[in-house]
């Protein structure tokens, strides 16, 4: 069980959170020009990297989106930051 | 029979073994109380059934399984060293028959050459392995379930956290967590035992100038006068991520308990477990560990032995013989790395003699020492790697991890100063640690491993029965690594997870295949350390509280009014009214429903508040169908999809106010529906222009339908103006009921006339109430899920997930507008347009209609023949027999099924052929001329 820390509420259980995304995903719009290609890219394809990464969670309590940076071998969490908030 | 007891107190207590009355003490563990009543074979060995006696003394006993009943209740396989004997406790030996002694499938030890390792493997690959299956699982398995016995688990789980953990408290946790205290540190400290000490408790010493037992005694009375919790009795079974560590405190007079701590730092302080010696018949009752026989000596009062021949290949084993001398035993000592080796063991039922490098000498016990194994599991779950120590001939932890540290025994530490100056470091202590009056010899160990291509059947793994040339085969076979070794000879499975096995294992695929033991490694260490019961593990969750069903306002009235409750989308909801069966309740109710007046309680119904200046923008791109076009007082119907086009919900909208939307949705859908509302809230559009609040749990809403339902609403008298030009299907007002907002909606989910009124769900109990007498002179009656699910089958009207399916789209339902004509967009629109969601024979959904009385079954597959095959086009999912069209009713998701309207298609169901024909999925009023009736 990780410790998560939710930039509202502090460090919280994983069991609270639910993963959004990797980040910096862009949904390609508008439809009529998307691209197959693009379109399965956005909705299928992931870097899942093996080591450090950049990813979009949500807090279920408290319901904030927010971005995380955490290693996917050693669990280790670097930072996390509100999407509302430039980021450091 | 020749252990006995020699001395200690306690009072006397009357227990059992394979129906034996026999004798121990308070503070017997079963296991002394065998030994001291002279029982030598305890359990039958699990494949060939040799007799096994105990060989160790706490959590690495391999032999020792037995069955507990205790106040009536069983519990299978436990282990006999690690139970404390209770008064009247009936113990039995596991994977024996009648007993152990006498086990009628001991001659299975003469078949052994026929049941070698991979037996299993090998066997279930004949063409007829199914005939022998059942006499084959039979035989495996260990002890008996008593079906009649539910174990009590209303102990919820404790969190905690804390500065320090020190699992251990023997002389290295105790040094640890005196110096953390001292240093201000917040510790828990957590042993098995009850008492703590560790192997203080047996070795006698002295630490800073008192006896090493009362030293123990006092650091733990430091601690809690420090306010540090202190827990006996318990284990650590498992560290998970991010130094979150699972105990399990086994209490006496309650339910045991999980607890799962929160440490900064983790001191594992877990000590070491003997290894056995690899000899010929060394599974012979008789056989033990040195350190075991000095536990049972000093803990107990017994003494293993009566002429005992001491084999070790080291001095803290070889200590043993010296308290065993001054206690009564004539003790041989028999040094290995002297040159002795051991060549055999008399006695097929136990030791009577021993044979050492040719001399043949009559014993009653043998104690062996291979060594000693540091207990590395938990550093090892928290992914810490070994290094191979060849100076003590055994496994350490390597790089040290973040937040944890290892100290004493478990570290390779085996001087008593040593792991007292260990652990008074790992609690980050000031000054000088804990002085013990010897230092304790060094371990001065020559390493005695499994020698392979040697003679006669040697033993690696008592427990599994996996011996030195099942180790052989597997290497042979290519079986080589050590995971899998593990998996095709079962080395290290089961109860004691190799806890005695292990390293005499990989030692000896190491000398097989050339390789070091560093190189050869070890096998993956999981959680649980020791076998959990469930009970701790679930804590209050099971049963009921497994997954706890959502309850209505109403629940106390519908009890009232005779409904049968079953969960629906996570709430539980009145099923059916009053007697009968499912079938006929339904039937009776369903019919009714299309005549008079239905009283149906819908308060689960999502009901999603979305208000604000950018709530249209929200809406819209929220849903399939465009909803700023719409009136305010108005609904609309619609789908929600996922990006990937698939139609994840139903339900309809109402605009409340230009920037206030009431979004209804499925009752198991609110969670993801909301979640779904606030991703996009907050990645799409201004968090700061739009709020989204669930209302669903604190409005309740009631629905009358049917052709009196108009009369009804009459009767309430709520103040809204109840014609049809006020108040058109889809259309909402607010009334007053009971001095609350009601607002009443013109939704059908039946297709006839329908009122949904909501109010705030305090008001609910007098709003039922008012409904039940306003309608008593129209025949009103409350209605359950079960006719309402019928109803709208009859309709047409689908259920999202059951009459969809994870490839449904809008137009496969026959919902083609948005996608052919609406510009902007919305969640799913691209994923609409791909090539698979154009193709024409996509599953569409369609009614059915058949011959004769019997409805089809849910689930039957409508098949085409293609080149004289039968396939699957689609499948029936929902089906009912109608009592107002009387005749039976489907929907389908059917492969081009639009294009075959009027066609009669083949099903199967089970084997069995059926017949239909496809129709439009409404099977009753399709004008829809009872909405207005
Ligand atoms: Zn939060």
């Amino acid at each position: 069980m990780q410790l998560f820390p939710c930039p509202f509420c502090g460090p919280r259980d994983e069991t609270e959170f639910h993963f959004g995304g990797e980040a910096g995903k862009v949904r390609p719009e508008p439809a009529g020009e998307v691209s197959p290609a693009a379109w399965s890219r956005y909705l299928h394809r992931n870097a899942n990297p093996r080591g450090a990464t950049r990813e979009i969670w949500v807090h279920l309590t408290c319901g904030e989106f927010f971005l995380m940076e955490r290693d996917t071998v050693t669990h280790a969490v670097a930072a996390s930051w509100s999407l509302r908030k430039e980021e450091p | 029979m020749t252990a006995r007891r020699i001395s200690g107190s306690g009072a006397s207590l009357s227990f059992s073994f394979d129906g034996r009355p026999l004798q121990g003490r308070a503070g017997d563990t079963i296991a002394s109380a065998l030994l001291a009543s002279g029982v030598r074979i305890v359990g039958r060995g699990f494949k060939y059934h040799r007799p096994r006696g105990i060989y160790g003394h706490w959590t690495e006993e391999p032999n020792a399984l037995v069955d507990v009943t205790r106040d009536g209740r069983t519990t299978p396989n436990l282990r006999a060293t690690t139970e404390w004997l209770t008064e009247g406790m009936i113990v039995r030996s596991v994977n024996a028959a009648p007993t152990a002694e006498t086990d009628r499938s001991r001659y299975l030890d003469r078949f052994a050459r026929f049941i070698p390792a991979g037996f299993y493997y090998k066997t279930f690959l004949w063409p007829d392995w199914h005939r022998f299956e059942p006499s084959i699982r039979a035989m495996a398995g260990l002890g008996r379930l008593d079906p009649d016995h539910e174990p009590p688990a209303d102990a919820a789980p404790v969190n905690a956290r804390c500065d320090i953990l020190v699992v251990g408290a023997g002389p290295a946790g105790l040094a640890a967590a005196l110096a953390a205290s001292r240093a201000g540190r917040s510790v828990m400290l957590v042993d098995d035992r009850p008492e703590p000490g560790g192997s203080l408790l047996w070795n006698e010493t002295e630490v800073d100038g008192v006896g090493g037992a009362e030293w123990a005694g006092a650091v733990a009375r430091e601690l809690r006068d420090r306010g540090q919790r202190v827990l006996p009795d318990t284990t650590a079974f498992g560290v998970f991520d991010h130094n979150l560590v699972a105990l399990w405190e086994r209490r006496h007079d309650q339910p045991d308990r999980q607890w799962r701590v929160r440490a900064k730092t983790v001191v594992v302080a877990a000590g070491s477990i003997e290894r056995p010696l690899v000899f010929p018949d060394n599974d012979r009752p008789g056989v033990m560990s040195a350190e075991a026989a000095l536990v049972y000596l000093k803990l107990h009062g017994v003494l293993v032995g009566e002429r005992i021949v001491l084999a070790a290949n080291n001095d803290r084993a070889l200590a043993a013989a010296e308290p065993l001398r001054a206690a009564g035993a004539a003790v041989t000592v028999a040094d290995l790395r002297e040159g002795p080796v051991i060549d055999g063991v008399h006695g097929a039922s136990g030791v009577e003699a021993v044979t050492i490098s040719g001399r043949r000498m009559e014993a009653d016990c043998l104690l062996v020492s291979g060594g000693f194994t540091p207990t590395v599991h938990l550093f090892c779950q928290a992914k810490g790697r070994l290094r191979y120590d060849d100076r003590i001939a055994a496994f350490v932890p390597g790089e040290p991890l973040p937040g944890m540290a290892v100290a004493g025994a478990a570290n390779g530490a085996f001087s008593l100063q040593e792991a007292l100056d260990q652990g008074h470091a790992a609690g980050g202590g000031n000054g000088v640690a804990p002085r013990a009056a010897a230092s304790g010899a060094p371990l001065s160990i020559k390493p005695a491993w499994p020698r392979p291509g040697s003679k006669g059947r040697q033993w690696i793994d008592f427990q599994n029965d996996v011996t030195v040339k099942d180790v052989e085969l597997a290497a042979r076979e290519n079986f080589r690594s050590v995971e899998h070794l593990k998996r095709y000879t079962t080395l290290g499975m089961a109860t004691d997870q190799g806890k005695t096995s292990n390293m005499n294992g990989l030692a000896a695929m190491a000398a097989i295949t050339g390789r070091t033991i560093e190189a050869t490694g070890t096998t993956t260490y999981r959680p649980p350390f020791v076998p959990v019961p469930f009970t701790v593990i679930a804590g209050r969750r099971r049963g009921e509280l497994f997954n706890p069903v959502r309850r209505l306002v109403l629940e106390a009235e519908h009890r009232a009014a005779g409904a049968v409750f079953r969960e629906y989308g996570g709430w539980l909801r009145p099923a059916w009214y009053g007697p009968g069966s499912a079938f006929e309740a339904t039937l009776r109710e369903a019919k009714q429903a299309r005549e008079t007046v239905a009283i149906f309680d819908g308060s689960p119904l999502g009901k999603i508040e979305v208000m604000g200046p950018q709530a249209t923008d929200l809406v819209d791109y929220n849903s399939y169908n465009t909803l700023s076009t719409l009136k305010p007082g108005r609904f609309r119907y619609g789908f929600m999809l996922t990006e990937s086009g698939v139609v994840y919900d139903d339900g309809v909208t109402a605009r409340i106010a230009d920037d206030h939307y009431l979004v209804s949705c499925s009752s198991g859908h609110v969670p993801g529906v909301m979640a779904r509302l606030e991703e996009w809230r907050q990645d799409r559009f201004d968090p700061a222009k739009i709020a989204i609040h669930n209302s669903t749990a604190g409005l309740a809403t009631l629905t009358a339908t049917g052709p009196r339902s108009r009369r009804l609403l009459e009767a309430l008298a709520l103040g809204v103006d109840l014609s049809d030009e006020a108040l058109p299907h889809m259309a909402f007002a607010d009334g007053v009921f009971d001095g609350a907002t009601a607002r009443i909606a013109r939704v059908s989910f039946t297709g006839d006339r329908s009122y949904e009124i909501t109010v705030p769900a305090s008001k609910a109990p007098a709003l039922f109430a008012a409904m039940v007498e306003a309608g008593r002179p129209l025949d009103a009656f409350p209605m359950g899920s079960e006719a309402l699910l019928l109803l709208r089958a009859e309709k047409g009207f689908l259920i999202a997930g059951k009459d969809t399916d994870g490839t449904t789209m809008p137009h496969d339902l026959g919902v083609r507008g948005p996608r052919d004509r609406r510009a902007g967009e919305y969640v799913g629109k691209r994923s609409l347009f791909t090539d698979d969601a154009m193709r024409d024979d996509r599953q569409q959904l369609v009614g059915l209609s058949v011959e004769g009385e019997t409805p089809l079954p849910t689930g039957a597959h409508a098949v085409d023949r293609i080149e004289g095959r039968r396939r699957s086009i689609g499948f029936v999912t929902s089906s009912y027999w109608s009592p107002t069209l009387g005749r039976p009713i489907a929907l389908a998701l059917i492969r081009r099924g639009l294009g075959r309207i009027g066609e009669t298609i083949e099903l199967v169901h089970l084997g069995r052929p059926l017949k239909a024909s496809v129709t439009p999925p409404c099977a009753l009023d399709p004008e829809g001329a009872r909405l207005n009736a």
